[in-house]
């Protein structure tokens, strides 16, 4: 069995996931602020159908779906400040549609079903070394972002109306925003699947949250649980032979639990 | 307003101005036709009922909302063109942010620096120094590292007046900055912002429902009004000069 951690594929699964929990957790932690959580799962079903046109005209899955979840993000930030006081709804709106056109695809190619699964599911053991380089270089830019636009990221969050009067372009720093995450979301449904992913990037925000005091502790905490929600449910799924993306996910669930009980024994 | 633009001296200069300025949500007028000329060392005082377009008219002097007629200016620049924002302070309603939300009194009262002029910058020694000053002047120093969540309402009020003052504004704007508060508290509250008003170069642009205290600070007579917006104003002579002065260090000085 030992062998198998030391296995090209599964080495690439590590560093694939690693890389990915890096990435979705501060993303998610922006979200969950902005109140926005639900738009991991909106994206992550346009892309999906992005993945589906790519099998169906033979292009690089991931690619596509990476177009459409970028449409998609701008969509819903552009929807967003159309109901300023519903943003559940845009994102609603831009999830039906990603769904209906992800059957459309999936029905015009009956053939390829098989592969579609595992982008539902996640197929983290098949990453190969150009999705890892496309998931390094989403994570180097997110994580750049992040770090450079840390103290404006807090400000918009935090109340986004201050920092339109602190004179921020607050409209180029949603749009970017919206379109990173689209990419995070992108190359993390490879690793959990499409209905998987929204719980990589709010759940350990959802952690986070119920023990942080400051932002930056927010952050850390986030990534702290992300990093070893996938690290130890990858081992564990290897080991036991189970579904990798779901066990990274029970494992968050888990950590959840531990969370908000140590939260509510030190109040 | 006419006449605190008599009482003037030259060196007080146009803040903010409106010129012919309305505004609909949808086919509801809310803003009709307003004009008004706020003065350097006004205290200009906005009341009316709910849905008479106080936080309206502020979001439009602010630029978070563009008027459908009429022109703002700020500092004499038109609002859309303006960029020298580090020359308001803005307080929010208090109401309006998530308590839950994990942020130390320092990380709010700093990102009051946060705007254009510090992308791309880290937060400088002098930051740091500048929101402790902040924190003193005000006697929240000992909160410094608490969740603001985790604060009474007046101790937030104050944290917000904080972030508002550390980038050492020249007007100070505040949307209902007393509601939710007891009344001890708004007095505390209200006689800080008096005596910024008489001791420093600083303007005031306040929406409140607060009438008992904007009359027995600003007069018992509105000066204009608009729709059912009533807008009360005094100015101070208490400075000399013009010359600028540094508020967090000056309100230390003498308080101290």
């Amino acid at each position: 069995m030992l062998e198998l951690f030391t296995a090209g594929f599964f080495l690439r699964a590590l560093a694939g996931g690693a890389l990915i929990a890096l990435t979705a957790a501060p993303v998610g932690v922006f979200l969950v602020l902005r109140r926005q959580a639900m738009i991991g799962d909106g994206i992550a079903h346009v892309s999906i159908a992005g993945v589906a046109l790519g099998f169906l005209i033979n292009l690089y899955p991931i690619g596509v779906g990476i177009a459409f979840a970028v449409a998609a993000s701008l969509a819903i930030e552009a929807l967003r400040r159309a109901y300023r006081t519903y943003a559940e709804l845009s994102i609603a709106v831009i999830m039906a549609g990603g769904i209906a056109l992800a059957s459309l695809f999936f029905t015009m190619g009956m053939g390829f079903s098989v592969n579609v699964t595992s982008y539902l599911f996640g197929s983290i053991y098949t990453l190969d070394d150009t999705d890892l380089a496309v998931i390094s270089a989403i994570a180097a830019a997110v994580l750049a972002f992040a770090v450079i636009f840390q103290k404006e990221l807090f400000l918009l969050a935090f109340d986004e109306d201050a920092a339109a009067v602190n004179g921020l372009p607050v409209r180029i720093f949603n749009v970017l925003a919206s379109v990173l995450t689209a990419l995070v979301i992108s190359a993390a449904i490879k690793i959990v699947g499409a209905l998987l992913v929204s719980a990589l990037i709010t759940i350990p925000a959802a952690c986070a949250l119920a023990l942080a005091r400051s932002f930056r502790q927010a952050l850390g905490l986030a990534v702290a649980a992300g990093e070893i929600a996938v690290i130890l449910g990858l081992l564990t799924a290897g080991w036991w032979n189970l579904a990798p993306g779901g066990t990274v996910v029970l494992l968050l669930i888990a950590m959840l639990v531990v969370a908000l009980a140590a939260r509510r024994l030190s109040i | 307003m006419a006449l605190a633009a008599e009482m003037a001296e030259d060196c007080h200069q146009p803040v903010v101005e409106l010129d012919n300025v309305s505004f609909s949500f949808g086919d509801r007028k809310v803003i009709d036709g307003l004009s008004l000329t706020v003065r350097e060392r006004d205290f200009v005082g906005i009341i009316g009922p709910n849905g008479s377009g106080k936080t309206t008219l502020l979001r439009l002097i602010v630029g978070l909302l563009k008027p459908d007629r009429g022109e703002v200016r700020l500092f004499g620049v038109p609002a859309e063109r303006f960029r020298d924002w580090h020359l308001i302070g803005y307080v929010p309603q208090r109401k309006a942010f998530n308590p839950l939300f994990p942020a130390t009194v320092r990380e709010v009262v700093l990102s009051g620096l946060f705007g254009r002029r510090k992308l791309f910058r880290r937060v400088t020694r002098a930051d740091q120094a500048r929101c402790r000053d902040a924190l003193e002047v005000l006697g929240i120093a000992d909160l410094e590292s608490r969740r603001i969540g985790a604060l009474s309402g007046g101790q937030q009020q104050r944290v917000f007046l904080a972030r508002a003052l550390i980038g050492n504004p020249r007007l100070l704007i505040l949307d209902e900055p007393t509601a939710g508060v007891d009344e001890e508290t708004q007095d505390n509250f209200f006689g800080l912002l008096r005596h910024m008003h008489q001791k420093h170069n600083m303007t005031f642009l306040m929406v409140t429902h607060d009438t008992e205290r904007v009359r027995s600070y600003l007069g018992p007579e509105p000066e204009t009004a608009s729709g059912r917006l009533s807008f009360y104003v005094r100015h101070s002579h208490g400075l000399e000069d013009c010359a600028e002065t540094d508020l967090l260090h000056t309100l230390r000085t003498k308080e101290g």
